[in-house]
């Protein structure tokens, strides 16, 4: 850790950073929140471990609407922050000479979702890591888990757990997890029937209560206006009604289609653990197989929903 | 449900489409009476939302028509188009969405015959399909309109 802080602060001389974006020890075990610190001497407050849920570039997309984005700012990026940053970069959001991505290797962080579920309304006040053994304490109970079992599922089927696209990069590289193929869970889905489908995603959204905390944690929701939030034209109603819920789910995959970087911080973001990733996933395949796009991997590459093909798969048109 | 008559939401574009439908009109072409005609300037002006609120609204089917490819008006709009829903075709599918409901083609100025042809074929669709009743708002139930 001695050597993420003393890099830091190598970086923030080099680099003349005005702003670093990372991550330090939270107030509840297993939760590190997101810290912005403006000078080096800060950095010691600085860690990275598998607690450092967040995607920070979501902070980056808030640090522009401050009217921030002409200071140089660093970022502490895991493999899906780094894609988020590139793909922001990508859509003008930010200039690229403003960001210093420095990449850490990540070996997949804790699902506070997979967690809350595993402790079942109690509270822990400390916890142990011992290899792949996760010991937590709380009052009066102790309950040991193994590490994959709180890893978020985004992290299960990563792909690129180091930064594709980075200015610095600390520490070795991280394997990637490969625990579960990426669209598994996607295919074996596929093969029940419709209304069996739709009936899992009627009791999934049928939960939500449109706080919508999947769009705000997420770094690609950077609309000055929410269509959910738009009164003229007011597109969907404001309340629970399951229709309504369930087109703002569609609505809000339809919008990342080509984006998202699967960094899972809308599901992580969820209070009542609603599946949210299963219907972005198999959007990311069917723009991965159709339109050969990955979104975040380099600065070059049109975004696929930005551009097009003259010779694009048209089989569904009558 | 044998005399079940669908109501179809179809988004024209301009150019092509539109011309199209009028085409078959003034060739007194018979084609069912069961769309409804909303007039966009490009297929590629058309939000996956708009059809999500008709299908929400209760309609039991959409359609959007645009000018075949290399022949849009704004050049590129729908090339766009396409990818936008191919994608939403996609999501409402793995949904478990009947996949009638929501129909794309290409129709230009000259096609009126095909622009019967394909009113015909999905308005058959959908008429074998039911009513809709996914995605349906509903104060009670998520009963259709129709029963």
């Amino acid at each position: 850790m001695d050597k993420l802080v003393e890099k830091i602060k190598d970086i923030f001389a080099d680099e003349k950073l005005e702003l670093l974006i990372g991550y330090t020890k939270g107030t509840l075990p297993l939760r590190a929140t997101p810290i912005l610190i403006e000078s080096a001497d800060d950095a010691g407050k600085l860690i990275f471990d598998f607690t450092c849920q967040n995607n920070l570039a979501r902070y980056l997309v808030d640090e522009k609407k401050r009217g921030g984005d002409r200071r140089r700012v660093g970022i502490i990026a895991k493999g899906c922050d780094a894609r988020a940053v590139v793909q922001l970069v990508l859509e003008g959001q930010f200039e690229r000479e403003n960001v210093v991505i420095i990449g850490v290797p990540c070996r997949g962080v804790v699902d506070p979702g997979k967690l809350r579920k595993k402790l079942a309304g109690r509270e822990i006040v400390n916890f142990q890591v011992n290899g792949e053994k996760i010991t937590l304490f709380g009052n009066g109970f102790e309950l040991e888990l193994k590490r994959s079992e709180l890893l978020s599922d985004s992290c299960l089927a990563c792909r690129y757990p180091n930064a594709v696209q980075y200015n610095y990069f600390i520490g070795e590289p991280a394997e990637p997890l490969g625990v579960r193929d990426g669209y598994a869970s996607v295919d074996e889905f596929e093969q029940k029937s419709p209304d069996e489908r739709w009936a899992y995603f009627e009791k999934e959204y049928s939960k939500c209560i449109r706080c919508y905390a999947c769009r705000n944690a997420c770094p690609m929701c950077y609309c000055e206006e929410c269509f959910v939030d738009c009164s003229t034209p007011q597109w969907i109603g404001k309340g629970n009604d399951l229709s309504d819920t369930i087109i703002f789910h569609i609505v809000r995959v339809l919008h990342t289609a080509g984006r998202c970087v699967d960094c899972g911080a809308c599901a992580a973001a969820c209070p009542l653990n609603i599946d949210i990733r299963m219907l972005g996933k198999r959007v990311e395949k069917e723009v991965t197989e159709r339109f050969g796009f990955t979104a975040g991997l380099d600065f070059e590459t049109q975004p696929a929903m930005a551009a097009f093909n003259e010779n694009d798969k048209e089989e569904f048109i009558m | 449900m044998k005399d079940f008559e669908p109501k179809i939401m179809t988004f024209l574009c301009n150019w092509c489409s539109y011309a199209g439908a009028d085409l078959a009109g003034v060739s007194r072409i018979q084609y069912p009476p069961n769309t409804r005609v909303i007039r966009v300037p490009c297929s590629g002006r058309v939000d996956p939302l708009f059809i999500l609120k008709c299908l929400q609204d209760g309609y039991d089917g959409v359609l959007v028509s645009g000018c075949h490819p290399g022949d849009c008006h704004y050049i590129s709009g729908n090339y766009v188009a396409r990818r936008k829903f191919a994608i939403l075709k996609t999501a409402l599918e793995f949904m478990g969405m009947e996949p009638g409901r929501v129909q794309f083609s290409w129709v230009s100025a000259g096609e009126g015959e095909k622009f019967s042809q394909v009113i015909s074929k999905v308005t058959e669709g959908v008429k074998i399909l039911g009513p809709a009743r996914k995605l349906v708002k509903s104060m009670d139930s998520l009963e259709s309109p129709h029963d």
